[in-house]
């Protein structure tokens, strides 16, 4: 189980560096799946389990001139207070409700994503034009 | 600043509600409501999301949530694939793996709901 959850890691990991998005996604049902934690747990443990993902992400992303440096100061600090919310809403609902919630938030983004690859020019998709 | 502030707020809730980074919040917003392109937009959400899931896993952390062998077990293949994952994304045709990946989280989705 656990060279399972690593690999999981590992293919959440490419798949966060790939579309952006990816990492916490797959981690939270690997921990609560594969691990056998509670949802709860899962998606805190998730977040501690992205951050060197994110942040070798980004460094790289920073090599390839990629990073607006303030616009993401501004939009982490936003987040925090965010995050306070976020974190007391979470504990405040029932497990399996939380659970179920996160499942119907996995199908929205795997619809947003699946338009994404139908419409050849969103607004948000990378470009492959010579970078 | 205070659409970026907003697009934070907004992202930092999905964050800590969900126990993911947000990236799928903050990438559309940043390009419908700040202008960025798509690839400028990926990479400044990954710097954001540093603070947002730090914040997060500290915060949940405080209430005792946190399993770190859990965490470092999963976590630290995952660094060594965005490395990966961001170089591939500069030369590799995506279409097919998002669908896939849409597929994947299509099944594990319904896993979880029944």
């Amino acid at each position: 189980m656990e060279i399972l959850a690593a690999l999981l890691g590992l293919l959440g990991g490419v798949l966060s560096g790939l579309f952006g998005v990816g990492g916490g996604i797959l981690f939270v049902p690997t921990l609560v799946l594969v691990l056998g934690l509670t949802q709860v747990h899962a998606e805190a443990t998730s977040l501690l389990a992205i951050l060197p993902a994110v942040l070798a992400g980004a460094w790289r992303q920073q090599r390839y001139g990629n990073v607006d440096g303030r616009a993401a100061l501004l939009v982490g600090l936003g987040s925090i207070a965010g995050v306070a919310g976020g974190v007391e809403l979470a504990k405040a609902l029932p497990e399996d409700v939380l659970r179920r919630l996160f499942a119907v938030f996995m199908l929205v983004v795997a619809a947003t994503l699946a338009w994404r690859a139908f419409h050849p020019k969103p607004a948000y998709s990378s470009k492959r034009d010579a970078a | 600043m205070a659409r970026l502030l907003a697009i934070g707020l907004v992202a930092g809730v999905f964050s800590a509600l969900f126990g993911v980074g947000g990236g799928i919040v903050i990438v559309p917003l940043l390009v419908s409501l700040a202008g960025f392109d798509g690839r400028r937009a990926t990479g400044t959400s990954l710097a954001a999301i540093g603070i947002t899931a730090g914040a997060g896993a500290l915060f949940y952390g405080l209430h005792g949530d946190l399993k770190v062998g859990s965490a470092a077990l999963i976590g630290l293949p995952a660094a060594l694939g965005a490395v990966g994952g961001v170089a591939l994304q500069q030369r590799l045709q995506t279409r097919t793996l998002t669908i896939g990946f849409s597929l994947l989280l299509t099944a594990v989705g319904i896993r979880l709901l029944v």
